[in-house]
């Protein structure tokens, strides 16, 4: 029973989210308590969860290209974009709180994004681009799109319909948190009641064989793109609603590094083939535990990014099957050994 | 011969995977001088048996001594600075790297860290022409060579590591005769100067060529060590299986004779330029059309293009009258599938389970959002694993542990479950064992008394001749000749292949 636990995929995500925490909770013991203010929790916890739904959503999209032998490095600036279209969508309305217009906001930042994503798409696909450069270039022009919408200043919004994205509560938790589940559920029924789950992992694992059984790659591939490029554009929303405000340069910085570490801890792998979008969710918030436990024990901010660096390490250490085992090999040698000497001493 | 010393003795050797005894209590003596066959069904074991012995695999349990010395090689670099060196099947050298850097690659003649181009380009010819009689330029990409050259080179790699140990995986797989004989040439050279070679092959008549040891595995156990002169072939195909074979002789063969002058696909002029040369081929319904020829002659090529794995660039392809496929995809829509040659790059995904890989090509034909219900997908799995009798009987198993003759099974109910009307099968028994190759002939038979026609190539002259209605003999990316039944023999067909020129 023991061994079928250990064996699951999630297992040793979850014991580093747990072992996160728990450090957490000796460091500081209030650091699980929640209070209810205005009707709405309030704690470091919720705080993980709130700060953590860009990336998550992120995130999911990442997984999937990954899955399909793919990885889009665009995403920060996709995030950036959506932000920054959005944001001047409403700066520009007369009534920048207007219901209609915040929803007009919102409809062409993810249709931008979706755009982008079949850019991104058509590059691998119809050009036959390598996945790491084509997204690159939207990596690269995309800071450049995203400062020339707001003007290479940071526009700032006043709406308060347009904030409950990314600081609403509903039922006394952050509405960000209801984005990412309503967007995790999607991409689970449309990857596991539908074949296309299967078609992903198919030719993530064998293009040419894939082709052959019938399937069609370049599809496949195509919409997982659009999906992502969907994933970056709604976590962008979040962003920039969070902060009311929009900044080109510096919205969704990094971010497709972050994603990327969390679709690895979480235990799809990079040559594609099977993936676990539990396993990415873990990912992400084991990363977005780390940074505020980082900010929470107050490590100097130099050093943050060195401490975060050995952590994901050894995340990434205690993950890989092969140190496991070699790492016990030597440990039992290492006693048998000591046991053979022991008589001559 | 018995008071000869062996240089390896394996002894008691187990090794279990999840679920499966892969060896159970196995025992292997190589002799220094001696080409020594390993025998046995697909999943017998005899891979894992070599993996072992390179140290890809630890051993649960046993002793494996070299020289009358345990050793206990933990990776594949520990077994070859023992002496122990292996070339496999599928030749795992760098193509894009010259033949010399292939040979010496990690063990660069060297100055002060800088390489030594100039001698180490000379020991790498020296050593080709000394040893394997190899004239070629070393300097070149591997890749400009064709696989015969490229396996000699890995056994070249393997001998420059001093080996007094050379096993050799299914070497003679992918080569044409002239080819086999070259390397059967060096294997004598070789066995002569000394070294133990361990030969591991499908092909009887080759074991019987060079062999002077065989043993026999049969599902993970130990059957037998014997010498080659005392075990008649019929024995061997017995023990290996474990029952006496009458599988080929029962073989129904009642050649149908196409009489219809409606044809299910119809080929005109059909080419692909420096593919192969416009051919015409048709295919009746019911019938097994026999594509024979050597590797290269443009078999696999025919295959490719009535799939539409390839686009043709002149002629014209029909089916049923007025029906034309330019992609895989709309193959599948017109019932035609594809069984290709190449198992591991063009077949299986490899990370997928046995059901996954049963059902991918009937979920893509569905399209995406008319998926499978996993009840059903149970069900099919359950049924093709008990008809083409897939070993282990797990649909969740992942396809990659399987043996390669049940991946083969498995892709073929890959297809089957989609019920074409063409089934295109590219060397459906390479690689594997006796059994299951007689049980892959008889489904062809069988399919196409139910109405199926079936392209069927192959480069094992007998098998052709047993399962088609009509053979279509390739050479030198044309087609030949046609011939149907009584002209169908051996004789008229390497007739055919070796062609005017041909003695």
């Amino acid at each position: 029973m023991m061994k079928r636990i250990m064996k699951h995929h999630l297992f040793y995500p979850l014991v580093v989210l747990g072992v996160l925490l728990l450090f957490n909770f000796i460091y500081s013991p209030d650091f699980f308590s929640l209070e209810m203010r205005n009707g709405q929790l309030y704690g470091s916890l919720i705080d993980i969860l709130n700060f953590g739904a860009p990336l998550m959503l992120v995130s999911i999209g990442m997984t999937l290209v990954i899955a399909t032998k793919g990885i889009d490095l665009s995403v920060g600036s996709i995030v950036a974009i959506s932000g920054a279209m959005a944001c001047l969508t409403i700066s520009q309305g007369t009534d920048q709180n207007a219901f209609s217009l915040v929803i007009t906001a919102i409809g062409t930042a993810l249709l931008l994004s979706i755009v982008l994503g079949m850019w991104n798409g058509f590059l691998v696909t119809g050009a036959g681009i390598q996945p790491i450069i084509a997204t690159l270039i939207l990596m690269v022009a995309g800071r450049g799109i995203a400062q020339l919408i707001t003007d290479g200043q940071i526009i700032t919004v006043v709406s308060s319909n347009y904030q409950f994205l990314g600081s609403g509560s509903l039922f006394s938790l952050p509405f960000s948190i209801f984005v990412v589940l309503i967007v995790l559920l999607a991409a689970t029924l449309l990857t596991r009641k539908t074949a296309l789950g299967l078609f992903i992992e198919s030719v993530g694992n064998n293009p040419e064989a894939s082709r052959l059984s019938g399937i069609k790659s370049s599809m496949v591939i195509f919409v997982v793109y659009i999906f992502c490029g969907l994933c970056a554009g709604i976590a962008g929303l979040l962003l920039s609603s969070n902060v009311a405000s929009a900044d080109g340069n510096n919205a969704g910085l990094w971010y497709e590094l972050d994603a990327i570490l969390a679709v690895v801890i979480g235990g799809t792998s990079l040559n594609g083939g099977r993936f676990f979008l539990m396993g990415t969710i873990i990912g992400a918030l084991i990363i977005q535990t780390l940074t505020t436990t980082i900010y929470m024990t107050g490590v100097s901010p130099e050093i943050t990014l060195v401490v975060k660096a050995c952590v994901v390490l050894a995340v990434c250490l205690i993950q890989s099957e092969f140190f496991r085992k070699s790492f016990v090999k030597r440990k039992k040698t290492r006693t048998s050994v000591d046991k053979e000497v022991m008589p001559y001493l | 011969m018995s008071e000869q010393q062996s240089i390896l003795t394996m002894t008691g050797i187990y090794k279990g995977f999840p679920g499966v005894k892969a060896l159970d209590n196995v025992s292997l003596r190589l002799f220094s001088g001696e080409i020594h066959a390993l025998m046995g069904e697909n999943g017998a074991g005899k891979s894992t048996l070599i993996k072992v012995m390179t140290g890809v695999y630890t051993i649960d349990e046993g002793i494996i001594e070299l020289d009358g010395q345990p050793i206990a090689v933990q990776s594949p670099l520990e077994s070859q600075e023992v002496g122990i060196s292996t070339v496999y099947q599928e030749v795992n050298l760098c193509p894009n790297l010259t033949v010399a850097e292939n040979i010496f690659i990690g063990r660069e003649p060297r100055k002060f860290g800088r390489i030594l181009w100039k001698e180490m380009n000379e020991k790498a010819k020296k050593l080709l022409s000394e040893r394997l009689h190899l004239e070629i330029d070393v300097t070149l990409p591997l890749h400009d060579y064709s696989v015969a050259i490229q396996q000699l080179v890995s056994i070249a790699r393997a001998l420059n590591i001093s080996a007094k140990v050379l096993i050799l995986d299914e070497p003679t797989s992918s080569l044409d005769q002239n080819e086999v004989k070259q390397l059967f040439n060096i294997m004598m050279k070789l066995k002569e100067e000394g070294l133990a070679i361990l030969f591991v092959t499908h092909f009887l008549d080759q074991v019987y060529e060079v062999s002077d040891r065989i043993t026999i595995l049969r599902n993970g156990q130990f059957v037998g060590e014997y010498m080659t002169t005392d075990l008649p072939q019929l024995e061997l195909v017995s023990k290996m299986i474990g029952k006496t074979l009458q599988a080929f002789e029962e073989m129904p063969k009642s050649h149908k004779q196409n009489k219809q002058d409606q044809w299910f696909a119809e080929a005109k002029g059909l080419g692909r330029s420096g593919v192969i040369e416009p051919f015409n081929l048709n295919i009746g319904y019911g019938e097994v059309v026999g594509l024979a020829g050597l590797l290269g002659s443009g078999r696999t090529e025919v295959a490719r293009l009535f799939f539409g794995a390839d686009r043709a660039d002149q002629g014209t392809l029909q089916f049923e009258g007025n029906k034309s496929i330019h992609s895989p995809r709309q193959a599948l829509e017109n019932s035609i599938a594809f069984c290709s040659e190449n198992r591991k790059t063009e077949g299986i995904i490899e990370d997928l389970t046995i059901r996954e890989n049963i059902i991918l090509a009937l979920q893509a034909n569905r399209g995406w959002f008319r998926r499978i219900p996993r009840k059903r997908q149970n069900a099919i799995a359950d049924e093709y694993i008990k008809i083409l009798n897939i070993n282990p009987p797990i649909p969740e198993q992942l396809i990659k542990n399987l043996s390669g003759g049940n991946q083969q099974k498995v892709l073929l109910g890959r297809w089957l479950l989609t019920q074409p009307k063409l089934l295109i099968l590219d060397e459906p028994t390479r690689g594997i064992d006796i059994g299951a190759k007689a049980e892959i002939q008889k489904l062809v038979l069988s399919l196409s008394e139910e109405g199926m026609s079936v392209l069927f190539v192959s480069s094992e002259l007998d098998e052709v001749i047993r399962v088609s209605d009509r053979i279509v003999v390739l050479r030198d990316r044309h087609i030949v000749q046609e011939m149907t039944n009584t002209e169908m023999n051996q004789q008229s067909i390497m007739k055919a292949i070796a062609g005017g020129g041909g003695k």
